[in-house]
Parts: structure tokens; C-alpha cells; sequence
């Protein structure tokens, strides 16, 4: 997939294009189901998604998400803007005030899709219960409080949940807490 | 000088899933601007986002609509409004993310300041979306904030000079999180004006503020 994606920024490939559309249209639409849009605007809105992945990809970088976490991160700007009509705050790499990264070491660089691996295979392994706040939290636009309501749990539960399912997520990415 | 105060977690996480309110999230974009740190956080979130698209059940698109989408890739007309490129307001350049700049009608000084106590000036930042109280708080240099306490979440990050109260002493980049409870009298450094973004929850209008620097004299 992020192949495609390489082809459609460098070659404009709409070949490609039409491969990526076919794996993440639905993907994009049944996000925004789950965010509360009907089938009709859900439609539309993973229309205009995969638009906006035509237009803007140049910058995507390979080196630093996957295809699905770039498009995800599309999807989510999408229905912060269509479905809440609220602005998505974010910072700017071209900002002069930005302060880079300092350069990695190449004995410490980790490529994107061994991260995914390991993430695809720590999300497997999350208790149900850890699993399912994280899907709350990523797929039905709820803020803490209103997923302890949902899941009729004091919040502090659902926190702590959220908290143990990210420590499993950064232990299996190799990291101290 | 890379920050040493970051978000928790639990914050950059719904910043990433996209469940954050307009207000909090600016504060963490901004110090995101500024923190290669936490940029990776929020970059490791948004993988784990990534793979829960991929297992997904996916919802079967009309049919035709990649012809409808195909049909309109050349059109280069209908291009995306540009929203993040106000770079302006030249002298703040250096010190006011791009984030918190796209909020403010001005430059740093030209803003409305109120007068909150001596060596005190604090004035709000609109924001329309629902949810916390954004604002912007200059200190004078060696001002000693009066000690207040906090009805609801606060979180504070330095922009420019910096304070230093009972939990610690913040630069540019950190970010005091402050909860129900924390009772705390910060003191700006000497030397530079400390100049803050704050996000409050519940109520901390200008005149609030006052009533509520004074609220710990009458509890006690």
C-alpha cells in the first residue's frame, strides 16, 4: 500500500490510485459511520478523503508512517473539519519556531514497518478490555468521560485501562515507561 | 533548550485519536512544535490508529464512485482553502508557534492586554468550538504570582522566560499541568518577561481570575 502511495506523489499513477481507493474508501467510510455520519455523508466524506490523499500525496514521507497511519491521519483531520466544524490545531515543520528532531543514529533508526509489525501484533494481544477503550478512543470521536458513560465504568477505570493498554503498546515498541 | 515538562500521555493520545477539544489541542500542537518527544508519541499513536484501519470492517462504497473521484484528480481548480500558512506578524517569528499564531489577530504585543494584578496581563485567545478557556498571560520579570488554588484542570506552557514554583521551574516548551487542588504561587525568572499559553477548565475569565487568586484568603 505504501508502494501506491509512493506511485500516486511521484508518478501521479492513478492506476495506483484506483488499487489504494479500492483497499481504503471503505476503510475511510466506515470510520466516519462510526464517528456518527450517515451512510450518504459517510459516502461523500470518504469521497472527499481520498481526494485530498491525491492532492496532498507529496507529503507523505515512507520513512515516517505507513500508508493506513497517513490516510488515518487524513480521515481524522476530514471529520474534525466536516463532522465537529471545528479546526485541527497542528504544528508545522516549516514553522520557524519548529524545533527538529535530532538527527538518529543509524544503528538506532527503526523502520516504519517493523513498527507496524509490532504494533499490529501488540494490539492483538491487549485484553479485551484495554482493546476496546483504545477502539472508543480512536473510532467514535469520545472523550474519556463520555466512553466511562458509554461503557458505564467510573472514569478512572477507563483511564486506567487507557493507560495500561499504552504502557503493553510502548513496552512491545521497546521503550521504557 | 528542549522542554523537559511534557503533556501526559493520556493528552497527546486523544490529541492523535482526534478526540480532544479545539482549545487543549492548540496548547498540545504548540508544544508539539517545540518537543521532538513528544512528536514522536503522538507519531506512535497515530500508528496504532493507522493499524485499527487496517481491521476495520470495511464499509462497501456505491458503486461508481471511484469513476465520481477519478473524474475530478485533474481538476486542479477545486484545490483545498490554504488554512496553515500565516506566517505573519514577522517579530513574534521566533517565539509563537505556528499553531497558537493562526489564533492570534496580532502580534504579541498588539494584543488586548488586561491588567490582572501588578506585573500581571493576561488576555484571551478566541476560539469558537466548545470546551476550556484559551488564553495568553504575560508576567514581568521576578513577578510573584499571588498564591492561588484551581477549581478545575489547568495546563500552562512557557512560551518565553520562564517561572518556577513548588513542583518545579519551567522554560520554554513546558507544560505545568495543574489539577483540582494544587495550590501554588509560580514566580517568573528574573531577567525576561515570562509570557504564557494557558488552557483552563471551568471558569477563568479576567475577573474570575481575581476572585479566584483570592479564593484560598477566604477558604482559609
Amino acid at each position: 500500500m505504501t508502494e501506491l502511495l509512493v506511485r500516486i506523489a511521484e508518478h501521479r499513477d492513478k492506476d495506483a490510485f484506483s488499487q489504494l481507493y479500492a483497499h481504503y474508501a471503505p476503510r475511510v467510510k466506515s470510520y466516519l459511520m462510526r464517528q456518527g455520519a450517515d451512510q450518504a455523508s459517510a459516502q461523500e466524506l470518504s469521497q472527499e478523503a481520498m481526494v485530498s490523499v491525491w492532492r496532498k500525496a507529496d507529503r507523505f514521507d515512507s520513512t515516517k508512517a505507513s500508508a493506513g497511519t497517513w490516510i488515518f491521519t487524513v480521515a481524522r483531520n476530514l471529520r474534525i473539519d466536516a463532522l465537529r466544524k471545528e479546526k485541527r490545531p497542528s504544528f508545522d515543520p516549516d514553522d520557524p519556531a519548529f524545533v527538529p528532531a535530532a538527527e538518529v543514529a543509524p544503528d538506532q533508526f527503526v523502520e516504519v514497518g517493523e513498527t507496524q509489525t509490532k504494533i499490529k501484533a501488540a494490539i492483538a494481544e491487549l485484553p479485551e478490555d484495554q482493546a476496546e477503550v483504545i477502539r472508543l478512543s480512536f473510532y467514535h470521536d469520545k472523550p474519556h468521560g463520555e466512553i466511562a458513560e458509554y461503557l458505564d465504568l467510573p472514569l478512572g477505570t477507563v483511564k486506567s485501562r487507557l493507560r495500561l493498554a499504552m504502557r503493553r503498546l510502548r513496552m512491545a515498541l521497546g521503550e521504557e515507561l | 533548550m528542549n522542554a523537559s515538562h511534557h503533556p501526559s500521555d493520556d493528552l497527546l493520545w486523544s490529541y492523535a485519536a482526534g478526540s480532544l477539544d479545539e482549545p487543549s489541542s492548540i496548547l498540545i500542537a504548540t508544544h508539539l512544535s517545540l518537543c521532538p518527544v513528544c512528536r514522536a508519541v503522538v507519531a506512535k499513536a497515530e500508528s496504532l490508529g493507522g493499524e485499527l484501519f487496517e481491521n476495520v470492517d470495511a464499509a462497501p462504497v456505491d458503486a461508481g464512485s471511484l469513476d465520481a473521484v477519478l473524474a475530478r484528480l485533474d481538476n486542479t481548480e477545486e484545490e483545498d482553502p490554504v488554512f496553515s500558512e500565516n506566517h505573519g506578524h514577522g517579530e513574534d517569528g521566533a517565539t509563537v508557534p505556528a499553531p497558537l499564531k493562526e489564533y492570534l489577530p496580532g502580534s504579541v504585543p498588539s494584543l488586548p492586554w488586561r491588567w490582572l494584578g501588578p506585573g500581571v496581563r493576561y488576555t484571551p485567545v478566541v476560539v469558537e468550538a466548545k470546551g476550556p478557556k484559551v488564553g495568553l498571560l504575560r508576567i514581568a520579570p521576578g513577578t510573584k504570582v499571588p498564591m492561588h488554588g484551581h477549581n478545575g484542570n489547568e495546563m500552562t506552557m512557557v512560551l518565553a522566560g520562564g517561572f518556577t514554583d513548588a513542583t518545579g521551574s519551567y522554560q520554554r516548551g513546558d507544560v505545568e499541568a495543574a489539577d483540582d487542588g494544587l495550590v501554588h504561587q509560580p514566580v517568573a525568572d528574573p531577567g525576561e518577561e515570562c509570557l504564557c499559553l494557558v488552557v483552563t477548565e471551568g471558569e477563568l475569565q479576567p475577573t474570575g481570575m481575581i476572585a479566584k487568586v483570592l479564593q484560598p484568603l477566604f477558604r482559609l
